[in-house]
């Protein structure tokens, strides 16, 4: 198995006849992954990409049997296309859309953990994130296909470019990947680190799991007090922003050391302290990966 | 954007929140007497309007009590330079001085209203030891420090005010006071799509008055779009290249090393600056070229780097995902025929069709260095500007 997504998932393309989700989306379908509705409100009945459109998520669901949603829906309005998307009974939703405002996310948010506690299978997956890849199966986001390898590796990222650098070193190692999750560089988000890792912990594919993060917030504190109780896989962990000044939003929303707190040195220590192996030089995470006893197995393992 | 304390006094106002009868925020020494005029009987505070705290202690606070004092002091406080441990050595330049009536503090409360990252919803911070810089209590005395989680929906609910007024032990007169002023700068916080409101402090006078005696507002950039008054409102803390970079959707912050940093992505951006540290160097700035790294956006990341006199030599390191490195590459030439760079440049490339980039690069002529690393790129960008 993987996380989160597999061969059957079934997406519908929230905003798939904009610039971008008509782009992306036409990349996911390369890829391999089934793209069976798309939502733009106003141009139900027609097709585009081969893919039938409808005006609300609740016909795409009825329609084609969509269980994952994929949203490039505009800022002023993914906030309420993420809420239709709920409450259509989607059980993925992952959020692409950047510069959603924080208040948004946050009733956004308020929503998801109702509807959860309420019993709902459903899960938000960003925004402002890449999206989620399980290599060789589904690929719901923006990342480029074709870097990525099947394989043992979990990765979790608040970063994309960052996470496309880890994927391409480990690639380049000949290390496969499990499944990529992007979780978004905003402040307010539908996945923390430690939801990640529970359930790469769950998963049997994965054997050990990459974890990226910046400063800003505590959810890397977060994921490593969960590490030292509940995980028993190898985590890998780099963090960035050691250089950036304090009280400076560096691009991601949540990208922001502030009342000091949320620092580089804190999120570095408060992981090593578990146990959890920190690269400190970007360049070395696929070498440190594949020099480590699970990267020496799994390297033994594609080599048999 | 952070706004000034007059301003966010001025919202304040607007709200019915209580705040010292008030001069209002002025340039010039002329117009101090006008000012005294409209905040009445003195005493009277100056308060220099910058976005930095630790203002009383940097000599940005200053009591007057007759208005040739009032004079002394605005006309020494316009043009200071004001040091606090926020503002770095040099300081920030004093450009308007606020002119408030003196209040009688009996007691001093904080109260703020914050973005809880982790709870994922506003929540209301508040301690009875008010006065002082929250994270140092937060740090040495957790135990005095009150929450409220406040529903995005639904907004604060009476009885969590009300909970909030008992445990600042508010005198039971004003408690209906106290409950409207929290109701109002959650609202506030809502209405300006805020990500902080703080008062710090917030006062009980000698007759059991509360007023707001300072105010601190950051509010959310992504939000402006429904913010007309904040969206034409200046951005005081951006710098002239931070607002032209934001103008064509690039991602700015000026630092103050050597070396010229464009990347695209937030995440890879700092890391590539990090990365630069780690070779021994130091980041010039932080730059996200977008996800579009094209000639046009390539050329205005050079234009925005090059303004910095400091720069001695640019790093250009780019993942080429969808968007491919020969495709990124001829945007690179394609930019530098434009420009005339005259301090070295190393590029990395890395990514979809990485060969063919970086064979592109080679061939141009033009004078580079192409590195096949980050850390290569690092390494080289380092001994480049001469800091190796």
């Amino acid at each position: 198995m993987s996380i989160l997504l597999h061969k059957r998932s079934r997406i519908v393309v929230q905003g798939l006849t904009g610039s971008a989700g008509s782009f992306h989306a036409k990349q996911c379908i390369d890829y391999g992954s089934a793209v069976v509705a798309g939502v733009t409100p106003g141009k139900g009945g027609s097709t585009h990409l081969g893919v039938p459109v409808y005006d609300t998520v609740r016909e795409s669901v009825r329609e084609r049997g969509a269980d994952v949603s994929l949203v490039f829906v505009p800022p002023f309005a993914a906030a309420d296309s993420i809420l239709e998307a709920f409450d259509a009974g989607i059980k993925l939703v992952i959020a692409i859309t950047e510069g959603i405002p924080v208040l948004d996310m946050a009733r956004v948010k308020a929503d998801l953990v109702r509807r959860r506690r309420d019993g709902q299978d459903l899960r938000l997956i960003g925004p402002n994130c890449p999206g989620v890849i399980t290599p060789g199966e589904c690929k719901a986001g923006i990342m480029p296909g074709y870097i990525h390898k099947p394989g043992p590796v979990g990765i979790v990222s608040r970063s994309g470019t960052l996470t496309y650098e880890a994927v391409w070193q480990l690639t380049s190692h000949g290390i496969g990947q499990s499944t990529v999750v992007g979780i978004g560089g905003d402040p307010v988000n539908g996945t923390s680190f430690v939801d990640a890792l529970d359930l790469f912990e769950h998963d049997d594919r994965t054997k050990a799991v990459v974890m990226i993060g910046e400063i800003g917030g505590s959810a890397e504190e977060d994921a490593a007090e969960f590490f030292k109780r509940r995980m028993t896989k190898p985590v890998f962990a780099f963090i960035a922003g050691k250089t950036a000044p304090p009280g400076r939003r560096m691009g991601h929303a949540g990208a922001i050391v502030e009342g000091g707190s949320g620092g580089h040195g804190d999120k570095v220590a408060a992981l090593e302290r578990v146990g959890i192996t920190v690269v400190q030089n970007l360049s070395e995470i696929g070498a440190t990966v594949a020099k480590s006893p699970i990267g020496a197995r799994v390297l033994a393992a594609v080599a048999a | 954007m952070k706004l000034l304390e007059f301003q966010g006094k001025d919202v304040f106002r607007r709200y019915g929140i209580p705040v010292p009868p008030t001069g209002g925020a002025i340039q010039k020494p002329a117009q101090l007497p006008a000012a005294l005029k409209r905040a009445g009987k003195g005493p009277w505070v100056i308060k220099a309007q910058v976005l930095a705290g630790g203002r009383g202690k940097a000599g940005g606070v200053k009591l007057a009590k007759t208005p040739k004092e009032a004079s002394e002091i605005v006309k020494n406080m316009l043009g200071m330079r004001l040091i606090t441990p926020q503002t770095g050595e040099k300081g920030i330049k004093v450009g308007t001085v606020l002119v408030d009536k003196a209040s009688d503090i009996a007691r001093e409360i904080y109260f703020s209203v914050v973005l809880d990252r982790k709870l994922g919803c506003p929540t209301i911070i508040a301690s009875a030891e008010g006065g002082v810089e929250i994270e140092h209590l937060a740090h040495h005395k957790p135990e005095a420090i009150l929450r409220e989680a406040v529903d995005p929906v639904a907004g604060l609910k009476g009885y969590q005010a009300r909970r909030l007024a008992f445990a600042l032990k508010i005198p039971t007169p004003q408690l209906g006071v106290f409950v409207k002023m929290a109701t109002a700068l959650v609202k506030v916080f809502m209405d300006l799509d805020a990500n902080l409101v703080e008062v710090n402090p917030l006062i009980v006078t000698a007759k059991g008055e509360l007023v707001a005696l300072d105010a601190k507002v950051t509010t959310d950039d992504n939000a402006l779009f429904r913010q007309k008054e904040l969206a034409d409102m200046t951005d005081i803390e951006a710098t002239p290249a931070e607002k032209e970079a934001k103008k064509v959707g690039i991602s700015f912050v000026g630092l103050d090393g050597t070396i010229g940093c464009m990347v695209n992505g937030a995440g890879l951006a700092m890391a590539t600056m990090d990365s630069v540290h780690l070779a021994g160097g130091s980041p010039a700035n932080f730059l996200d070229v977008g996800g579009g790294a094209n000639a046009e956006q390539v050329t205005r990341a050079f234009q925005i780097i090059m303004k910095d006199k400091k720069v001695k030599a640019v790093l250009i390191n780019i993942f080429g995902g969808i968007m491919r490195c020969d495709t990124i590459a001829e945007g690179v030439l394609a930019a530098l025929k434009k420009i005339k760079l005259n301090v070295p440049l190393v590029v990395r490339l890395e990514g979809t069709n990485v060969k063919e980039g970086r064979a592109l690069l080679q061939k141009s002529g033009l004078k580079m260095t192409v590195a096949d690393s980050l850390w290569d790129a690092a390494q080289k960008a380092v001994a480049a500007a001469g800091e190796n």
